[in-house]
């Protein structure tokens, strides 16, 4: 999957972000290749979300270049800036369904908008999506409000997969999931990146996640990225804090019950 | 996935086969739907095909394959089209997978007049339990407020400040402008009428009964009804949908004795001065308007105020004031805690909580009204 000579779909060159006087990036550089899995970590307040958000143009950043498909979001028209943002897509950590419509409203929403087809076409495609994210046939009618955690969660996936992005990010896809939810959670990036060939951004707490569906993993700490690589290369790395993270009792559990997928 | 020379998809009918080509789609979907409509209702579906000429593939065309060949031809496309990409049939595969069960669930279909009728029904229910809910939490509200009056230590005394410091402090030039107009406009009425009989000099009068016994209180409790009962409700309302009220729930506390007795009793010192203060401008907007419209003199006006004007007409105006402030402030709070989670929710009940008070306003208004007549006071 990973290969290195292509040029990278995301590119981040020397990222500086400030709130006030505390720093959380300076100088940080990271790459996303077509058709992987990246997993970022990082302690809390490590500045994950502001990376995402960062990439994805919700957070405006203090310094450096980020580029999407080769280009600087921050540079374009907006009109040329919407037709970037149509080809990825984003699930929020807490879903940000929109509470005043249906699931299939939600997911028919960008097809109406973007695509311009017809609101039956739209919420027929919408259902399919619902289908392919695992959701049942009778939650389609049904408001966010109704549905729980972790349909929530799909249907939000289902969503950012409405227009086929090229690139998906994830804002921690399984935190509030019980682990059973979590586990078929990490099957479905994984059987929807083979099926639909996307490039998965995947902020993330979980270890499970890491180990079962991540081909490469970014560790953000001291306001950097202090590698970013495969799992077995990562975990090698003479760091105290990445020490304490992969080979803490969470990280043993989570590496002794799932083979990296890598070695498979 | 979208590419930059795309060429849109087609079905072409080759000698033995239909031969599939081009980009199936999300960018084509609407031209490719219709292609694939006219053909299943010509022939059905086309289990032999050659997708050899497929460009770029969605799952928006996709689906319109599975739609076109079939769900259980396509998941064994490995058989059929082993030269076709891994990528694509895997996408077709998945695809067809989600599009083995039924995307859309069976819905009921009910005749319209039955759904009309059921709707009416419903809605004249959920006004008798409005109507009983918001006894009911007055109730809870006045249980609460007696429970905690005998402990001064359990009196919220900042949170009440802070609320009559916005309800009240921070709507007094708002109060004041509007009351101070209308008493201007009902001294123009009274005079363009009473001068028709020469008695121009009891527009003092009607200036006097309006705003002493109905305008300063109505004017000054609708505006509040507008500007406090909606933000009692959004306040609330957020905080239920954000799970703080329950927070405050498993932590022992009492929502009501928390959030609703500072607020309600805040309202109920606020109004009255509001009432107070509506009344004043009121009065001296019209006292304006006939000093300089009218030729009454301002010692006219007062002098005719203290001849003919009873105390009574204030104090009865003024004792509406907290009755007016309760209401008002209990609907707030009451449409708050109904609000359920969605944003649209919490708008129905924000609208809500400013439409009901102010109708209980003026409802209880026309009660006090009559009952007065009916004492001759």
């Amino acid at each position: 999957m990973v290969s290195g000579d292509q040029a990278p779909l995301i590119r981040v060159r020397g990222l500086l972000n400030r709130f006030g006087s505390l720093t959380v990036h300076e100088n940080l550089d990271l790459d996303l290749f077509a058709g992987e899995i990246l997993g970022v970590v990082g302690g809390s307040g490590a500045g994950k979300s502001v990376l995402l958000r960062s990439i994805v143009g919700l957070h405006r950043f203090d310094g450096g270049t980020v580029e999407v498909f080769g280009e600087q979001l921050d540079r374009l028209s907006p009109r040329q800036r919407s037709e970037v943002e149509r080809r990825f897509g984003v699930l929020f950590q807490r879903g940000a369904l929109f509470t005043s419509l249906t699931v299939q409203e939600n997911v028919a929403l960008p097809l109406i908008e973007h695509a311009g087809l017809h609101r039956h076409d739209a919420e027929h495609l919408a259902r399919l999506k619902l289908a392919l994210t695992g959701l049942p046939a009778e939650a389609a009618l049904k408001f966010p409000a109704e549905l729980s955690g972790g349909m929530v969660k799909r249907a939000a996936l289902a969503r950012a997969l409405a227009l086929d992005p090229e690139i998906l990010f994830l804002d921690e896809p399984t935190a509030g999931l019980d682990p059973i939810g979590a586990a078929a959670f990490d099957r479905l990036i994984l059987t929807l990146r083979d099926a639909l060939g996307l490039s998965i951004f995947l902020v993330t707490h979980d270890l499970d996640t890491l180990y079962s569906a991540c081909d490469r993993v970014a560790v953000l700490a001291r306001r950097q990225v202090l590698v970013a690589d495969r799992l077995a290369v990562v975990e090698a790395t003479d760091d105290d804090w990445i020490r304490d993270y992969f080979h803490g009792p969470r990280g043993r559990a989570a590496r002794g019950t799932v083979q990296p997928p890598q070695e498979a | 996935m979208p590419t930059i020379s795309s060429q849109p998809g087609r079905l072409e009918q080759g000698p033995d086969r239909l031969r599939i080509t081009g980009d199936w789609t999300l960018a084509h979907h609407g031209a490719l739907k219709k292609q694939v409509t006219a053909w299943r209702q010509q022939r059905g579906t086309a289990p032999e095909v050659d997708l050899a000429g497929l460009a770029a593939l969605d799952t928006a065309g996709a689906a319109l394959l599975v739609e076109l060949i079939g769900v259980e031809r396509l998941q064994q496309v490995t058989d059929w089209a082993p030269d076709l990409p891994q990528a694509k049939r895997a996408l077709l595969q998945t695809v067809a997978e989600a599009m083995a069960s039924p995307l859309t669930a069976k819905q009921r279909r009910v005749s319209p007049l039955i759904a009309f009728l059921a709707q009416t029904g419903k809605q004249v229910e959920a006004l008798w339990q409005q109507q009983r809910m918001l006894l009911a939490f007055i109730g809870l509200t006045l249980a609460t407020l007696a429970a905690t009056l005998p402990r001064p230590r359990r009196w919220r005394i900042t949170a009440m400040v802070a609320h009559i410091q916005q309800t009240g402090l921070n709507a007094v030039l708002i109060v004041s402008l509007l009351t101070f107009l209308v008493g201007a406009v009902v001294a123009f009425l009274g005079a363009t009428v009473l001068q028709d009989f020469g008695t121009t000099i009891y527009t003092v009068h009607l200036i006097a009964y309006a705003f002493l016994r109905e305008f300063g209180v109505m004017l000054a409790a609708v505006l509040l009804a507008g500007r406090t009962a909606s933000a009692f409700a959004a306040q609330i309302g957020s905080m239920k949908s954000n799970e703080e009220i329950d927070a405050i729930r498993t932590l022992g506390l009492s929502p009501v004795e928390l959030l609703v007795l500072p607020r309600v009793l805040a309202m109920m010192v606020s109004l009255p001065i509001l009432s107070f203060i509506g009344t004043m401008t009121g009065i001296f907007g019209g006292a304006v308007v006939c000093t300089l419209m009218l030729d009454i003199s301002s010692a006219q006006f007062l002098a005719v105020f203290e001849r003919d004007i009873t105390l009574r007409h204030f104090f009865i105006g003024l004792a509406k004031a907290p009755v007016f402030a309760f209401v008002i402030a209990v609907i707030g709070c009451l449409e708050g805690f109904k609000v359920s989670g969605s944003a649209q929710s919490l708008g129905e009940h924000t609208t809500s909580s400013v439409v009901q008070s102010i109708f209980m306003v003026i409802l209880l208004d026309a009660i006090a009204a009559m009952f007065c007549m009916e004492m001759r006071w």
